[in-house]
């Protein structure tokens, strides 16, 4: 009974803390990218300024449909985030989020702008290069803990990271697709001065588009929790050192972001196999004999 | 008994009636009366038998009289076709070859074999007589709305209405027929017309393209039923038995029966159209679309993978359980990839019929109770949702006069109810919480369960690549583009019945799958494993059940909510008002047009082919020579 209330629990401090978490990381970005730049930066709150902002504007729209999408966008991601926190099935994670992007595609697609229609298709393909790897993850955990369940995973006798690094490597670079950042921010990218405007949201203003910026905050957070369970076991000291990790997991993310410029998606969906291939790949065959 | 007698005759009678009173009015009458009739007498067979596994012996002297004169008039109407009417020989020799093995194997051997049990009435086959009684009813009720407007439109084609209903009832008594069947012999004679009716109804406009591609689904079928042919004279001959039962019992007690497994397993990939037989399947695109929904998605190429199913317990992993599942394998992501760079409706669902076919027929090489499980799933929320996809293409086709997706731009507000159904077809084919994925998540499962790291990481690119042209397709329909007017109009009641009952049916099997689980599949299972578990935890069923109701519930706010304002999209110039056309830099009006993405350099149809074949067809021919050098040294 105590187990099922603590699951309820922090399914409930995710609905309510992950946006503060996500916001707070989103400002953190804005303000480490601005000092590796040389430049001061907005407060670390400006994204919720920001978001308050969009909130209270004018609804504007091209159309009837794309509020609704967006909305199921954001609805998917929450359950997704749900699923995870209450520690259920790590497989139904990774489809949920699937249903969730393929709202936020058809969004895009709805508008029938050639720029969200670039925005979108790139999107897509950006979820065929990175959806394997999750699979392959998800799997990675079954092999090593037997189970799909997070429950189990998070209880493993032993650290799963150091039976997983090649998924770890694969993960933290489909990260940088999930996250957005450069080299492979192709859909849509903080930078607005580029050649397709603002992608998959150039149609989308006004509060839905602040459902778009609340949907990535609850989705950037539980997308750490994946780096976390590679850095927690039953040790009772672990989920220190695994939030750690997330936050370093975060950082060198913001790091690449600025060191890099954005690939053509060839690149972009044969890197991300290939990585997929070679280091997810070889660690599931390692796990799958050697153990 | 009485009930599958009549489950076979009534749709024969149907067939001939339909054919003699030749007349629109009392085919608008026959159809419709026939397909309710078939449609309750499967139900009825359903509830009567679910649970309820039993063998018959049917013990009729004139059984096999009757199989003769059936196998003979199929080979009289097929060298008919290929020596008189069209000369193709070599096809003609194809049917003789088979025919001459069953027949003189009937006469030397066959006659003295004592046969156990005729017929087999277990939970799979009740699932596969709901899927051909009910989808293959609703087919030929919409049928009838088709052809009329199809020959509407095809001047030049000629009418052979009576002709065309006649072959489709006769199919779904083979069909029925052919999964009840325990005795090969008797499931070989309906195999044989199926595939006859499949020849007949792909060359039914009798142009040129479509008289080749009905001789190409032709010969390769009767190649896989010259496999079959071999494989009962081969199993009569050694093991004195022609009964599929008998063959798995022998299979478990490690007789060495692999030949004829391989032959039959062999026999349904020419059926399931798997690399690199799916050139048939492709081809069949020809015929009206009901015949591709009903023929060659939802129930005909089903009997391929039914067989591979049924031998299920004696594959996996041994070497002709290997070859399954990497041919399956191998056509599921070369398919799916395929898929990708085509542009045109019903190819797409070609590809992602195969590319499904070769997940079930990969999950059946693996023969344990999970892959069982889901394959059986995968055929039933293939066949909800498939059918549904096929009828509104065809729909789509004849309002716009064109199956190419690029068309279907906007249908969402020219045809709002039609891309309705289109929509609850492609969340059905691919997305969560609908019923494919949970087949994929239980085909995880199952592969990881097996040890098979190559399947999965077919498996994993394999889904992916299908999510990419489902949403590219889902975005096209989506699309929204004020309707000037609803193009809606033409389509016939009798078409709407059938779209309707099959999306709410696509639905309601989602919702239900717990139980149908439940009480169709693992009842099945316990008998055939002699276990029983749960393949997906029941809490993650209800879960994903009451995901799909949310999906429901949700479109309910469709439009609800604050006023928006509505302005115009994003152009490269001055939008002209209605998003249509903008104004560029030299002035002059520029329409917009989009276009989807096909990727051609990467996943190009004969790059995705040739990788397929050479891959499946070495698995094919490894295969035999293992079986036959083995029987040659020892």
């Amino acid at each position: 009974m105590s187990e099922m209330v603590l699951n309820i629990i922090s399914g409930i401090a995710y609905l309510i803390l992950a946006p503060v978490i996500g916001g707070l990381l989103a400002g953190l970005d804005r303000k480490i990218s601005a000092r590796m730049q040389r430049r001061v930066g907005p407060p670390v709150l400006q994204p919720f300024y920001d978001f308050f902002k969009l909130w209270d504007k004018q609804p504007i729209a091209v159309n009837e449909a794309q509020r609704f999408y967006v909305f199921g966008f954001l609805l998917f991601v929450i359950i997704s985030g749900l699923f995870f926190f209450t520690h259920g099935d790590i497989l139904l994670v990774v489809f949920t989020l699937t249903m969730a992007s393929v709202c936020f595609i058809v969004a895009a697609y709805s508008s029938n702008s050639p720029y969200s229609q670039v925005g979108a298709e790139r999107e897509l393909v950006q979820t065929m290069a990175y959806e394997p790897m999750l699979l392959l993850m998800a799997l990675g955990f079954y092999l090593k803990c037997g189970s799909f369940s997070i429950d189990t995973i998070l209880k493993a006798p032993s650290m799963n990271f150091i039976y997983m690094p090649g998924i770890f490597i694969g993960l933290s670079f489909i990260l940088l697709i999930k996250f957005r950042k450069s080299p492979f921010d192709l859909s849509m990218s903080h930078e607005v001065h580029q050649e397709l405007i603002r992608g998959v949201i150039t149609e989308i203003s006004g509060r839905t588009l602040a459902m778009i910026e609340l949907a990535h905050w609850y989705e950037n957070v539980f997308l750490l929790g994946f780096v976390y369970l590679f850095f927690a076991w039953s040790a009772p000291w672990s989920p220190a050192l695994a939030v750690l990790m997330c936050l370093f997991t975060y950082f060198s993310d913001v790091l690449v972001d600025n060191c890099c410029s954005r690939v053509k998606w060839e690149q972009m969906l044969s890197s991300t196999w290939l990585v997929t291939l070679v280091a997810g790949f070889v660690n599931i065959m390692f796990l799958m004999y050697m153990r | 008994m009485s009930l599958f007698a009549l489950l076979i005759g009534v749709p024969l009678i149907a067939a001939f009636l339909v054919f003699c009173l030749r007349g629109n009015g009392a085919r608008n009458v026959i159809v419709p009366l026939a397909s309710a009739v078939t449609m309750g007498l499967s139900v009825a067979a359903a509830v009567k038998f679910f649970g309820h596994p039993e063998f018959f012996k049917l013990a009729a002297p004139e059984l096999p009289m009757v199989i003769m004169a059936l196998d003979i008039i199929a080979a009289v109407v097929i060298l008919y076709y290929t020596l008189v009417r069209f000369k193709r020989p070599w096809i003609a020799l194809l049917e003789l070859v088979q025919l001459g093995a069953v027949f003189w194997f009937e006469k030397t051997v066959g006659h003295s074999i004592d046969i156990a049990a005729n017929i087999a009435i277990d939970n799979f086959a009740m699932i596969m007589v709901l899927i051909v009684g009910i989808i293959g009813s609703l087919i030929a009720v919409f049928s009838l709305g088709y052809m009329e407007e199809f020959q509407k439109e095809h001047r030049d084609v000629e009418d052979r209405r009576p002709f065309f209903f006649f072959v489709i009832f006769l199919f779904l008594s083979a069909m029925f027929g052919l999964v009840i069947s325990n005795n090969l012999l008797l499931m070989y004679t309906c195999w044989e017309i199926t595939s006859l009716c499949s020849f007949l109804l792909i060359g039914y406009t009798q142009t040129e393209e479509a008289i080749n591609n009905s001789f190409k689904a032709l010969w390769m079928n009767l190649l896989g039923g010259m496999a079959f042919a071999i494989a009962i004279v081969w199993l009569g001959l050694e093991y004195s038995t022609v009964e599929l039962s008998m063959l798995v019992n022998l299979g478990r007690s490690s007789e060495p029966v692999n030949l004829a497994v391989a032959l039959l397993v062999f026999c349904g990939f020419t059926k399931a159209a798997m690399m690199p037989f799916s050139g048939w399947l492709l081809g069949a695109m020809v015929a009206p679309t009901p015949t591709s929904a009903l023929l060659h998605s939802s129930t005909m190429v089903k009997a391929g993978v039914f067989l591979i199913i049924k031998l299920c317990p004696i594959l996996g992993a041994n070497h002709t359980g290997l070859m399954t599942m990497f041919v399956g394998g191998a056509t599921f992501l070369f398919a799916s990839c395929a898929a990708i760079s085509q542009s045109d409706g019903k190819k797409v669902l070609a590809y992602s019929t195969i590319s499904n076919l070769g997940l079930i027929v990969c999950c059946a090489g693996i023969g344990s109770y999970e892959a069982a499980w889901t394959a059986i799933m995968i055929i039933v929320f293939h066949a909800v949702a498939k059918s549904l996809m096929f009828l509104s293409v065809g729909t789509a086709e004849q309002q716009l006069e064109s199956r190419n997706i690029e068309n279907f731009d906007g249908m969402f507000c020219s045809m709002p109810r039609l891309s309705l159904c289109m929509i609850i077809g492609i969340c059905g084919m691919f997305l969560a919480p609908f019923g494919m994925l949970i087949s994929k998540w239980a085909a995880m499962k199952a592969f990881v369960d097996a040890g098979h790291p190559l399947l999965l990481l077919v498996l994993v690119f394999g889904s992916s690549t299908t999510l990419f042209y489902w949403t590219k397709w889902l975005g096209k329909i989506t699309a929204f583009i004020p309707a000037k007017e609803n193009l809606e109009e033409g389509i016939h009641g009798v078409q709407w019945i059938a779209l309707r009952v099959l999306s709410a049916l696509t639905i309601i099997t989602c919702i239900l799958f717990p139980g149908i689980s439940q009480y169709g599949v693992i009842p099945y299972l316990e008998v055939t494993y002699q276990t029983n578990m749960d393949v997906i935890a029941r809490s993650n069923l209800l879960i994903m059940s009451m995901m799909v109701i949310l999906l429901v519930v949700l479109p309910l706010r469709f439009g609800k909510g604050r006023k928006q304002k509505q302005v115009v999209t994003n152009l490269a110039g001055e939008n002209s008002g209605d998003n249509l056309s903008y104004r560029g830099a030299a002035g002059q009006t520029i329409p917009v047009t989009l276009r989807n993405w096909y990727m051609e350099k990467w996943f190009g149809e004969a790059k995705m082919k040739l990788c397929g074949f050479i891959l499946c067809g070495s698995c094919l021919l490894i295969e035999f020579a293992i079986i036959l050098g083995g029987a040659f040294h020892v």
